[in-house]
């Protein structure tokens, strides 16, 4: 079986329903991971050894709480966060149910991310606000955002094309959007038509995201 | 103004504790430039530091402007740094903001309104001459233009104090010599203690009051720049020294001198005094340059000269003794054939 067209045409209001959920958990967990993930990572960069707020106990709780999320596979956090989703919105299907995964997995990913970018900035400009009297959150507001704010925006990309990703995955759990569909319809009952389509789609949402983030990224850094 | 005792630091690495300074104490008086001088690694840099608690001591006591920074901590030692500007070699300005905003965050740092923060920053810009770069990025600026902002942001706060770190070793020559200038018309103009450090001594010799020689940690010369210039006493002295007034003469030439080869040294007024002249009018003797040069430091001359002095020997110590007696060092090379 190949690809059918007038099946696509037949189908295409579930796509398009499908690609909306996508939008909506990648938005919502991608909202929560900046929200979260964003202060995570600079208390991660600011309390290591030799910077202005170090402190070693934070920086290793938190440190070791990151690392854990990250090394358990995300398919066995989808399921092993089901009574946290449960609690949280009440239902474990939908895509508003696997945002709660995708928001848990992301956070960590994005504050790891951000504490990268900011490592990127030479240690001496922030040494040099030090000698200017200034305060912590004046330094985090005015050096170290400013100063990794094209790394941050390429950071973001990452974390949306990582999301478009595992978004897919949520499918396995009824979680909705194009990835769901790519299962129920492509894998479970050989319909290359949708598998096609549903890949395409997100190949072409990837190929979008990244130039937008590049362009972004770009635009915005004034070295 | 700055007052360091027995100041020592400590720097733990995995080979076990290395002394960056070694129990080093040293006066800087209230409106003078001083020189702290040494090769990398000799510690100054880390002394440097100190001075605003960049780095904290492992012991000892800083005073600036009377304060024992050694004591202070948080919102205190942040007042203070107000008082203590600091430039760098690399000068360390934040790339995603203009000029005016990154000598903006200077003030900022001192929570003047607003207003009065656009009014300071015009103010500053003015000084270092750079009025219409005010809204440009950094990475738009020559390395000289980029110090002159990072001045600018060490002044906004009128600090008692000014570190300089390497602060013209990224650059050219002729944009060293125009910063130094900065430097010292802020010194003399706004009356504000410099400290400086540096490898060349080209720019101590320009700008700098007094100075310390720095090995392995420890300060082992200190004194007027005039003096040490004149009078080095440590073999590192000299060899900075050397750098700046040296007398490399090509071997043959040395070799086909007949005559005495003598250097001589005048001080100060001495210099103008044409003794040179009257020593070949009253003795029998010829005389030879081989090299020479006058330096001026602190505005007073340094001349030292490479000679050959041909004649009898009895002429030609008595020249000598001559020289010396009008206020002259001199010393002989070598004697004539």
């Amino acid at each position: 079986m190949g690809f059918d067209f007038q099946h696509m045409m037949e189908l295409w209001p579930d796509i398009s329903k499908a690609f909306g959920e996508t939008l909506y958990m990648i938005g919502v967990s991608l909202a929560i991971a900046i929200v979260i993930g964003l202060p995570l990572g600079i208390v991660l960069f600011v309390t290591d050894k030799g910077l202005f707020l170090q402190n070693r106990f934070v920086k290793s709780v938190l440190g070791f709480v990151v690392n854990m999320i990250r090394s358990i596979p995300f398919i066995i956090l989808l399921v092993a966060l089901i009574p946290l989703t449960k609690m949280l919105v009440d239902s474990t299907i939908g895509p508003a149910a696997a945002s709660v995964s995708l928001s848990v997995a992301a956070i960590p990913f994005f504050a790891r991310i951000v504490e990268t970018s900011l490592r990127e900035i030479d240690k001496g400009v922030i040494e040099a606000a030090v000698a200017c009297g200034a305060t912590p959150w004046m330094i985090i507001k005015d050096v170290l955002l400013p100063e990794a704010k094209a790394g941050i925006v390429q950071g973001i990309t990452i974390t949306i094309i990582s999301l478009v990703a595992y978004s897919a995955m949520a499918g396995v759990v009824g979680g909705g959007g194009i990835g769901d569909l790519a299962i129920r319809f492509g894998y479970y009952r050989y319909d290359n038509t949708i598998m096609i389509v549903t890949v395409v789609i997100l190949i072409v949402l990837v190929q979008i995201l990244q130039q937008l983030g590049d362009w972004t990224s770009k635009a915005i850094d004034k070295r | 103004m700055i007052s360091i005792t027995n100041l020592t630091k400590d720097y733990k690495t995995k080979k076990g504790t290395v002394t960056g300074v070694d129990n080093v104490s040293l006066t800087v008086n209230e409106g003078e430039v001083f020189g702290i001088v040494g090769y990398s690694g000799a510690g100054k840099s880390s002394l440097l530091r100190c001075m605003n608690l960049l780095e904290r001591p492992t012991s000892g006591e800083i005073r600036v402007d009377g304060l024992d920074l050694t004591k202070l901590k948080g919102e205190r030692l942040r007042q203070a740094r107000l008082k203590i500007g600091m430039i760098f070699q690399h000068f360390y300005l934040i790339s995603q903001k203009t000029v005016g905003e990154n000598v903006g965050f200077a003030l900022k740092a001192a929570k003047l309104p607003k207003d009065q923060i656009a009014k300071r920053v015009d103010e500053l810009l003015e000084m270092v001459g750079l009025t219409d770069k005010r809204d440009v990025y950094p990475a738009q600026l020559s390395g000289g233009q980029k110090q002159r902002v990072g001045i600018a942001r060490a002044l906004a706060n009128n600090p008692s104090v000014l570190l300089c770190d390497e602060a013209t070793s990224a650059l050219d020559p002729n944009t060293t010599l125009s910063i130094l200038r900065l430097l010292k018309k802020i010194n003399r103009e706004l009356n504000i203690t410099i400290v400086l450090i540096t490898h060349e001594m080209n720019v101590v010799k320009e700008i700098c009051d007094r100075m310390a020689v720095m090995q392995d940690g420890r300060v082992i010369e200190e004194g007027d720049v005039y003096d040490l210039f004149s009078d080095p006493k440590a073999e590192l002295t000299k060899e900075f020294i050397s750098s700046v007034v040296s007398f490399d003469v090509p071997q043959p030439i040395l070799a086909a001198c007949t005559g005495s080869v003598i250097k001589v040294q005048f001080k100060g007024a001495v210099a103008g005094e044409g003794i040179i002249t009257d020593t070949v009018q009253h003795f029998d003797v010829k005389g030879n340059f081989l090299h020479g040069s006058i330096e001026y430091i602190q505005e007073k001359p340094l001349g030292l000269f490479l000679m050959e002095i041909q004649g009898r020997p009895d002429n030609i110590h008595r020249a000598v003794t001559y020289m010396e007696g009008r206020g002259a060092t001199v010393e002989v090379i070598s004697n004539g054939i």
